[in-house]
């Protein structure tokens, strides 16, 4: 049987719906590809895949009859991995979790149940870091501002978190990598997309754009940073074990003087 | 606030608070309802981590340094010749607001020397507590030191605006007290500890007939020892430990190796290590103890008073009872599962849902994250392939060291020539 390329819009629904589509046609060897990922000409026979909300629903409302409310959130943090190849492992998961009468998602020994398991674990670390390394920077409008390159793409997975936590502040999440960000009004929150001078730099703390105090407070804390570690109980590989040095860029406590 | 005063304050009392190792956030329940600041709710957050590789969740300082005591083990003694100052109560309130709506923090945990009294004491490290909940309707953490000797009255109070309270005794026997901190009292320790533990209970009581009871520090009491600064044994230490955690029903034992910082004769000179292997053996008895099933007797007792440095104590006990060995992983209970080494809890849940879909051999068990290395020897699978030969303990102990490189292996050999 010949092999079929399905190009999706790159979205969770658009993905959902391309599984729609392999179920409604019965396909069997099949390429799910985000659009964005697509290498031209490589692809000449791909088909393009119309994202349509329902049918996304209704494999969605399928997925979460099958399996354990954890089941269906670790396979939506996998496919936020974005990772390459991530659709084909997803869609062997959803064939096999079909194709069952019980539930499987805690079939540890299953390859595709164990890897997306697997993927879903990195995604919720990277969640749970960004929750913690975010730091917000006063600006002069009274928005506090934070910007974050992320390896997945988290940032709907922490807008409750920091909605219910920030609630009676403004505040912006920007995740530069992919060109969007989050903002709350103190009523709801928002994805927005900004556009920086071309000269700003996200590291620095321009006196321009951020309040007075602003700087103070990052001293501040960076002298708390340092006086709180125990010289004698130095262990920097534990330290970059936990602070992996990609995320130092945007940390106050990691600035250079 | 003056920023110059603030950042020398800040400086001395950040410095001086952080030998108390607690840095825990998490297990309160306050939400954010009011539409406040904070949220102390679910797991608790580590913002950073220091060189030391400690995590860094909370703005741990205190309140002063000034003390009336002169306990030897301690850096605020009376007797030592250091920089002293004071935050008033609003620098502290506004220090902790700043530093949480920057994403710095998950709250506040406030220690304090003692001056003038105890009670004196604690109601400072009350107001700050108070103010920070009624007038910034803060929701984000707050642990206050319970002060030794502090009324009842007070700690009341302290535990309707605290996630924790905390006092930590320090030594683990009242020998070891008396010698290093010849002015303070055993029962002076275990009065606020018996206070919140009451109030506790008290609390849960009433919480199941009043819906609306204020919340009594929901994330509850927790303590701390000094590790190789007085020469208890390893069963003394966890003898205490295990008595707190059976009588006053504490959340948290921590553990904290001694850094020397004094030339008092009565402890390890400055230069002398910090015993950090033995602190990490220790906290593996306390998970053991906690989370494994395992009862204290098992692992220290009165013909193995001190853990293995070379070998994690789960490991010690399975080569002392060879006889519950090998355990058949398909079919085993929770409990044996639990008790093989190289098996963390993690995995005991993963096999315990893995199995019900099909036996499990090695490859499966690789897969998973099983620590094979250890557990080989103490269990079969769905495998004809598994250690056949009648080993004895001294003979797998070997089998193991040998194939495996702890990350202590430093500090191990130099721990070991020591005793050596």
């Amino acid at each position: 049987m010949q092999g079929r390329n399905l190009i999706y819009d790159g979205t969770f629904d658009g993905f959902l719906s391309a599984v729609f589509f392999v179920f409604e046609h019965k396909l069997r060897a099949v390429v799910i590809q985000n659009k964005f990922e697509m290498q031209l000409g490589l692809f000449s026979d791909a088909e393009t895949i119309i994202t349509e909300e329902d049918k996304a629903n209704r494999v969605w409302k399928g997925v979460k009859s099958k399996l354990s409310p954890k089941g269906s959130y670790q396979l939506y943090y996998a496919f936020l991995s974005e990772q390459k190849g991530v659709e084909a492992i997803l869609l062997d998961y959803i064939t096999y979790a079909f194709s069952n009468a019980q539930s499987v998602d805690k079939d540890y020994s299953h390859p595709s149940v164990l890897k997306i398991a697997q993927i879903a674990k990195s995604v919720g670390r990277e969640k749970h870091r960004m929750e913690a390394f975010v730091r917000f920077r006063l600006t002069k409008d009274d928005i506090y501002f934070s910007n974050i390159e992320p390896d997945f793409n988290v940032l709907p997975l922490i807008s409750k978190h920091f909605k219910r936590r920030y609630a009676d502040q403004k505040w912006v999440i920007y995740d530069i990598k992919r060109g969007y960000g989050l903002y709350y009004d103190l009523d709801k929150v928002e994805i927005i997309n900004m556009e920086f001078p071309a000269d700003f730099k996200f590291t620095k703390t321009d006196s321009e754009f951020f309040q007075e105090h602003e700087l103070e407070f990052q001293k501040l804390w960076k002298d708390y940073f340092k006086s709180t570690n125990i010289e004698s109980r130095k262990n920097m590989k534990l330290h970059i074990r936990h602070v992996p040095k990609r995320y130092w860029k945007y940390l106050s406590e990691k600035q250079p003087n | 606030m003056s920023f110059q005063r603030t950042q020398e304050k800040l400086k001395i009392l950040s410095d001086a608070a952080k030998y108390d190792v607690s840095c825990s956030s998490s297990g309160s329940k306050r939400a954010n309802t009011n539409k406040g600041i904070g949220d102390a709710t679910g797991m608790g957050i580590c913002h950073s981590y220091t060189e030391d590789g400690r995590c860094v969740s909370l703005l741990k300082i205190l309140l002063t340094n000034y003390c009336i005591f002169d306990c030897a083990y301690c850096v605020t003694r009376k007797s030592n010749d250091i920089k002293r100052a004071a935050f008033k109560v609003q620098e502290v309130v506004d220090l902790t607001i700043n530093f949480y709506r920057r994403n710095y923090i998950e709250g506040l945990f406030l220690s304090s020397g003692i001056f003038k009294n105890a009670d004196y004491t604690m109601e400072r490290l009350v107001a700050v507590a108070k103010k920070l909940r009624t007038e910034e309707n803060f929701n984000g953490y707050i642990h206050l030191k319970s002060i030794p000797g502090a009324s009842d009255e007070l700690m009341r109070e302290a535990g309707l605006y605290a996630d924790r309270l905390s006092v930590n005794i320090e030594i683990p026997t009242k020998d070891g007290l008396k010698k290093l901190a010849p002015d303070k009292k055993h029962e002076d320790f275990i009065k606020p500890m018996k206070k919140v533990k009451n109030e506790i209970i008290q609390f849960k009581e009433e919480k199941k007939i009043i819906k609306s009871t204020p919340k009594y520090a929901p994330a509850g009491q927790s303590t701390q020892m000094i590790i190789g600064a007085s020469g208890e044994n390893d069963f003394q230490i966890m003898q205490t430990s295990n008595y707190f955690y059976k009588s006053y029903n504490l959340k948290r034992v921590y553990y904290s190796g001694y850094v020397p910082i004094s030339y008092d004769n009565r402890l390890p000179q400055i230069g002398s290590a910090v015993p950090i292997l033995r602190e990490n053996r220790l906290y593996q008895t306390d998970w053991l103890m906690r989370f494994y099933g395992f009862e204290f007797s098992e692992i220290l007792n009165e013909r193995n008073q001190n853990l293995d440095l070379d070998i994690d104590p789960k490991l010690s006990w399975a080569l002392r009872n060879l006889h519950e060995f090998p355990v058949d992983i398909n079919s085993a209970d929770k409990r044996m599962l639990a008790r093989i080494p190289g098996l963390g809890m993690k995995s005991v849940y993963k096999i315990l849902n893995a199995r019900r879909f099909r036996k499990l051999n090695w490859e499966h068990l690789k897969k998973i994250g099983v620590a094979l290395n250890r557990a080989q020897y103490f269990m079969i699978c769905d495998s004809s392939k598994f250690e056949k030969r009648d080993l004895t303990s001294e003979k797998i102990k070997g089998l193991i060291l040998q194939n495996s490189k702890s990350k202590y292996q430093q500090s191990l050999s130099n721990q070991l020539n020591l005793f050596g």
